[in-house]
């Protein structure tokens, strides 16, 4: 039971850390824009970081078809 | 055959427009060359996946060819510096962007912008659509970051924080830092609170119960200190000016807690309360976190409203016309309004015929014809023809400016209104301090031990939680419900009043009308069928700024050689054949046609060739869709509807009868529209106005709840209690169930709290109820407030 007299101290500067790190957080602006990059992770606009091989097949195929007309 | 409704803007395409590009490996139809164009810029950029991430439609394109000049604006340094930051070489602004629909839009503009050279960084706001923008000011200019946002369809103007925006944003990093402390502390506290509780029944030693009291005490101490400052604070407020709010029992209960908790760690007696303490306070706050988080919201849409540009105006001076800030011009100078362009300020005209738009002040619909030597009204708009006007009043001659000063007038004498809650309120904190006193003093009589810890049970388990929630949840839950069926409220007060609603008062035009021409019926005495005459019309109208010419659908094969008469029509060759379209007497004056019949005594525009006329084209202001059943329901409600118009025309009593009203009132004044208003507020009636013209102003800042039209100029906006979005007037009807439903909450989550506190407070009364009991009664009561209240979302 004595760790408790160790870890409980402990905990608080552990929490300490957080509080000063939420408080740079809010102040440097981060929990401004709510909304915004929760939509912006979900847009797939890595095309060009991908290899070749691996592209989605919509491209390829519609590519094809432009070949053959 | 592709589908019909435009790749761009979703907008069906009228049947005689084919404008196609392939996008994306297909072929894709436009319904005007706005959208197309955008399509292009954007595709061009490589930016087609908007296309496949967006979840709702863009706007509809508009040709903006001609803000050259007002953009050009942006690049004076005198200008710019107005909301601008500059470091070294680069330049930040933050720029307010209109047309954003969804998420899609916003990686449209950042990619787009990215891509521009010059550009250094791009952040865009989904929730404010604002957007921050830093740039090199040697590699770029700033108006052509504006032509740059233009050009895939939205519309930039600048913005900067006034400092009621600053100071919103500094209330609400503190509040969130607040929450934040008490938040992270609840949640330690409570931790503890748990070994003290099983320490409590299973034993534990006394050395590790101090230890873990004072822990708790270090914990919660910046929570009382910090997170609770606002409600003693407010408490100190009250009772100087003796009004009594939440506050005053919520500071008592919080102080005399902490307290004695501090004093029962120092004598390791009694028992400590630190765990709802800090929930307490945790809880209160975020009700009013929330609260708070509406109240910026609404007001941020009246922020941005209020301009921070100068329209700019064409004042000749040396020679030249040259590009003025609106604000600058002087009575005596000269002016160039061309075609489109508002009328800066009361002038009179010298050289040019233009029609010009008066709706806006007069609610007139149909253009008014404007020669030399005419007085025009600043605020309104020249159609088709530039003119060279003389400014012959400024600043608060205008009548512009009569409108705004009747306004400020007018504004004084909105019925107030008692909000709810806090009467409630001030009344039940009163009953709970009485009745904590007198528990006190009866307990000191009977066992003095327990006097002290029955009280504070006795504030804790009435605390006014659910009480202060009820309201700011409801209302929170009910605005965002209403903002999806497209009405954006500014002020909260309506909710609370909008049931109470006798009378509903409409503009016309603009309001109940599309404030649009249309083509409403189309006779062709020639033999031509419908759709060819159309579209002979439509080419010939194709350049056309002209409300009638806009009334024709738009098409990718204009007539050549047009040429327009100012106020009476235009002509042009098709095919060889040179057609004429315009006002009876102007087909009379130009064709060997010498007299023109038109069907019947309404507005008819003529199409004719040399020898005989083609067809006749019905233009009219079109109500909107729904107006018909949005009146219908209104009137079912037994609510008294009326029409407050400026028009003088015969068109204001047919659409009145079209619409069953009964109360019709046409061409007033904005005074004679207050007057009519100020009569029905001496009746005692509770008002509803909605409007969207200058002329309206006044009766929408006096009404007791007043929408605005989104097309409404930015004045009427910020004046108004709600800003109609989508334009759909069955919102109106949306707004009045959404607002009874959240009345009924609002009664239920008060009567909940009251019959909880009736229940729970004779139980603390004689000692039934520890304090920690007590603090998860309270905080069981705010849940169910807070659930009850978020049912009004799914309306």
């Amino acid at each position: 039971m004595d760790s408790i007299l160790f870890l409980i101290p402990v905990s608080i500067i552990f929490l300490t850390i957080a509080v000063i790190a939420l408080i740079w957080n809010i102040k440097s602006g981060q929990f401004d824009d709510m909304e915004t990059p929760a939509h912006k992770i979900l847009f797939d606009d890595d095309e060009e970081l991908m290899p070749d091989d691996a592209k989605p097949l919509k491209n390829t195929t519609s590519s094809e078809n432009k070949d053959k007309q | 055959m592709q589908d019909t409704s435009c790749y761009h803007c979703g907008e069906p395409v009228p049947a005689n427009v084919d404008i196609s590009s392939e996008i994306d490996q297909e072929s894709r139809s436009f319904c005007c060359i706005g959208c197309q164009a955008v399509a292009l810029t954007i595709s061009g950029a490589g930016l087609e996946n908007y296309y496949q991430f967006r979840t709702a439609n863009a706007e509809q394109a508009t040709d903006l060819s001609d803000q050259q000049e007002k953009y050009a604006l942006y690049d004076e340094p005198s200008v710019q510096q107005k909301f601008c930051s500059y470091e070294d070489d680069t330049a930040a602004a933050t720029l307010l962007i209109k047309g954003i629909t969804c998420a899609a839009c916003v990686w449209l503009i950042e990619k787009h912008l990215e891509k521009i050279e010059g550009i250094e960084d791009v952040r865009v706001n989904l929730s404010t659509h604002r957007a921050s923008i830093t740039w090199n000011t040697n590699a770029l200019k700033l108006s052509d970051i504006f032509f740059a946002i233009d050009a895939i369809g939205y519309h930039a103007e600048p913005w900067k924080a006034n400092r009621a925006a600053q100071q919103q944003q500094k209330e609400s990093h503190t509040a969130l830092i607040r929450l934040g402390i008490a938040g992270i502390g609840m949640m330690q506290v409570m931790m503890m609170a748990n070994a003290l509780y099983f320490g409590y029944y299973t034993g534990i030693d006394k050395s590790y119960e101090a230890f873990i009291r004072w822990a708790s005490l270090f914990l919660s101490t910046p929570v009382v200190l910090y997170s609770a400052y606002p409600f003693f604070n407010a408490a100190i407020r009250d009772l100087k000016t003796k009004h009594l709010t939440m506050d005053v029992p919520v500071s008592i209960a919080i102080a005399l807690a902490y307290s004695s908790s501090i004093w029962a760690t120092f004598n390791g007696t009694g028992e400590v309360y630190f765990d709802s303490v800090c929930m307490f306070t945790f809880f209160l706050l975020l009700g009013r976190y929330f609260e708070m988080k509406v109240r910026h919201q609404n007001s941020q849409v009246s922020n941005d409203l209020i301009g921070l540009m100068p329209n700019s105006t064409l004042v000749y001076s040396e020679g030249e016309y040259r590009v003025t800030p609106t604000e600058q011009i002087k009575v005596g100078d000269k002016v160039l309004v061309k075609a489109g362009h508002t009328i800066p300020s009361d002038a009179k005209v010298i050289n040019g015929t233009a029609d010009v738009d008066e709706s806006a002040l007069t609610g007139e619909y149909l253009p008014v014809r404007k020669t030399e030597g005419d007085s025009v009204m600043g605020g309104t708009v020249c159609l088709d023809h530039p003119i060279e006007i003389e400014i012959t009043t400024v600043g608060h001659q205008n009548t512009l400016s009569l409108v705004v000063e009747l306004m400020n007038k007018a504004e004084s004498s909105k019925p107030r209104i008692a909000r709810i809650a806090d009467t409630i309120a001030s009344r039940f904190v009163a009953a709970v301090l009485i009745t904590a006193i007198t528990v006190w003093g009866s307990w000191m009589l009977i066992d003095p031990d327990k006097a002290f810890w029955i009280a504070l049970s006795v504030l804790v388990v009435t605390c006014p939680c659910a009480l202060s929630l009820a309201t700011p949840t409801a209302i929170t839950a009910a605005t965002s419900s209403l903002k999806r069926s497209g009405l954006v409220i500014t002020s909260t007060h309506v909710l609370e009043s909008l049931p109470t609603t006798t009378d509903v008062l409409f503009d016309k035009t603009g309001t109940l009308t599309e404030g649009k021409l249309s083509i409403a019926e189309i006779v062709t005495p020639s033999g031509l069928t419908h759709e060819e005459a159309l579209a002979l019309a439509a080419q010939l109208e194709a350049a056309s700024e002209h409300p009638i010419g806009r009334a024709f659908p738009s098409t990718t094969q204009p007539a050549q050689q047009v040429e327009v008469t100012p106020g009476g029509g235009l002509s042009g060759d098709i095919e060889g054949q040179t057609l004429f379209i315009g006002h009876s007497a102007f087909i009379e004056d130009k064709t060997q046609v010498t007299q023109v019949t038109l069907p019947d005594q309404d507005n008819w525009v003529v199409l004719a060739n040399n020898h005989e006329v083609l067809a006749f084209f019905k233009v009219e202001d079109t109500l909107r869709a729904d107006a018909q059943q949005a009146l219908h329901t209104l009137h079912q409600q037994q609510l008294d509807v009326h029409m407050l118009t400026g028009d003088r025309s015969q068109n204001a009593q047919l659409i009145a009868n079209e619409l069953d009203i009964k109360h019709v009132h046409s061409g007033l004044t904005p005074q004679g529209k207050l007057d009519h208003l100020a009569e029905l507020h001496t009746q005692h009636k509770r008002t509803l106005m909605i409007g969207d013209g200058i002329n309206d102003i006044p009766v929408l800042a006096s009404a007791g709840i007043s929408i605005a039209m989104n097309e409404a100029t930015d004045l009427a906006k910020t004046k108004s209690d709600m800003i109609l979005m989508n334009g759909q007037l069955s919102a109106i009807n949306k707004a009045f169930d959404i607002a009874r439903q959240c009345r009924k909450i609002i009664k239920q989550n008060l009567s909940w709290a009251l019959v909880y506190n009736l229940i729970a407070l004779p139980l603390a009364a004689t000692g039934y109820i520890p304090p920690w009991a007590a603090a998860i009664g309270m905080s069981a009561s705010s849940l169910v407030v807070v659930l009850n209240a978020l049912r009004l979302r799914k309306i």
